[in-house]
């Protein structure tokens, strides 16, 4: 018997709201949280992951007693992720239920603060989400690099190395986003996950451009990611979790 | 009414522990450091998270390393995850660390260099991997045998004595998902995150008298 691979939904929660825009325009509302992840839960999702897409103070707020909700009624792991800059922000979501937190933007302004909350709170509740873009021109050999702002803003960091770096900061798992792919509904983009999958020994989630079952099929047998995460095509009802997992199953991955 | 006690040693999140028993019973659940409500406590629940070394100190910090050897003698006791690893006698884990010695064995690394056939498999072991149940223990009640469950770790249990192993695991190596002694039970993965099944052992372990 082996490890399953994992399939986990996300939702983009603002103010309390579980929210699917394209490219971060045309912002649908797909309801309540809670309800959202309890169905997912009933599904047989592996995981379930929140971003937290709110600005303000009191969406913070909102956002931790969802979580709080959340994890009174739905008994598989959860991660928080969005906004998440100090090891007190790490210390909240888990006191309200998160099992693990994913730390973006903090990362590439002060990698230490990974190693820091490693270190306060073990590598099991530490993901780096990692939002890279193809750099390179048509022909070159393939590049990417770490882009921050909602995919807007280079950094200049090599999307591999930093993958490494953070393994070795301490992260116990990457959340790997296409900021080329996302909410583009093409699949995910394979190259660059296969190349942080097989460069890490952690666990690599791909994210970033699912829309449809092969896609999420091609993530794990091409991406060799070990793990899966989508939004839109769960939220709006083109595909079940289950749906997916007969898919994957069908296509020889082995799943819960 | 009976109580559980959850033990607190001020490492990791408590409250997913103490909610899903909460979810499958109506005993009171007081989540705690006091070694006399720990004591007081009709049941007993060592979760943990984190680096062992940390563990053992707070455990240590707390006054609470008599208490869970005494109060696992005699009541219904759950260790899960480090609190699992807790109970053996030593891990490698930051350079080798001492711990309870309650069942006899060691817990190692999962390391860098680990194959299942040609496949290089991560660490840490994170997801959903089936269990085989060794013994017909009352915790498995209504639980299948190779049920899937959710583990996320990146040291294991090699336990000396394999008539207390009450399940296995696969990853790379063979390793102890579950330890049972007596009225002392422990699970590598955790069950308060394992959907249906998790909740069964919980239920489980609520319902048990403490002998097998």
């Amino acid at each position: 018997m082996t490890l399953a691979k994992r399939i986990i939904p996300c939702l983009d929660v603002e103010n309390g709201r579980v929210v699917k825009g394209v490219k971060f325009e045309n912002i649908r509302d797909a309801g309540d949280p809670v309800e959202i992840a309890r169905r997912y839960n009933e599904q047989g999702a592996d995981e379930i992951t929140f971003l937290d897409i709110t600005a303000t103070l009191e969406g913070r707020d909102t956002m931790l007693q969802t979580v709080e909700r959340m994890a009174s009624q739905v008994f598989i792991p959860l991660t928080v992720g969005g906004g998440v800059r100090t090891v007190n922000d790490i210390r909240n979501l888990l006191n309200a239920g998160a099992d693990k937190v994913s730390i973006n933007s903090a990362a590439v302004f002060t990698p230490e603060f990974v190693q820091e909350a490693a270190q306060h709170f073990g590598s099991q509740s530490i993901i780096v989400a990692i939002d890279a873009k193809q750099v390179s021109a048509v022909g070159e050999p393939p590049r990417w690099e770490i882009f921050t702002h909602g995919g807007r803003k280079p950094t200049g960091i090599d999307a591999i190395e930093w993958a490494k770096k953070m393994e070795s900061f301490g992260a116990g798992e990457i959340l790997l986003t296409s900021m080329d792919q996302d909410g583009m509904k093409n699949g995910f983009d394979l190259g660059v996950t296969r190349a942080v999958s097989e460069a890490v020994n952690i666990p690599v989630i791909a994210s970033g451009g699912v829309g449809n079952l092969q896609h999420l099929a091609d993530g794990i047998l091409l991406g060799k990611a070990d793990a899966v995460l989508a939004a839109s095509i769960f939220h709006f009802g083109e595909y079940t979790i289950q749906e997916a997992k007969a898919y994957l199953a069908s296509q020889g991955i082995v799943v819960r | 009414m009976q109580t559980i006690a959850v033990i607190d040693y001020g490492m990791g999140n408590l409250h997913s522990v103490g909610k899903a028993l909460e979810h499958v019973s109506s005993a009171r659940v007081q989540i705690t450091s006091d070694p006399q409500v720990i004591r007081d406590a009709d049941r007993i629940v060592l979760p943990g998270v984190g680096a062992i070394r940390d563990c053992m100190a707070e455990m240590a910090r707390h006054q609470l390393l008599d208490v869970i050897r005494e109060v696992s003698n005699d009541r219904p006791f759950l260790g899960i995850c480090v609190g699992m690893q807790a109970l053996l006698d030593s891990s490698e884990e930051n350079g080798g660390v001492d711990c309870l010695g309650l069942f006899p064995g060691r817990v190692r690394a999962f390391g860098p260099t680990l194959y299942q056939g040609e496949q290089h498999l991560k660490v840490p072991h994170m997801g959903w991997n089936t269990v085989e149940q060794r013994l017909p223990h009352p915790l498995w009640h209504n639980i299948a045998d190779h049920t899937r469950f959710y583990f996320v770790h990146s040291y294991y249990v090699e336990a000396d004595n394999s008539r207390q192993v009450a399940g296995s695991c696969q990853y790379g190596v063979e390793f102890a998902a579950a330890l049972a002694d007596g009225a002392r039970f422990a699970v590598q993965f955790h069950p308060e995150k394992s959907h249906t099944h998790g909740l069964q052992l919980l239920q489980n372990f609520v319902a048990w008298d403490g002998r097998w």
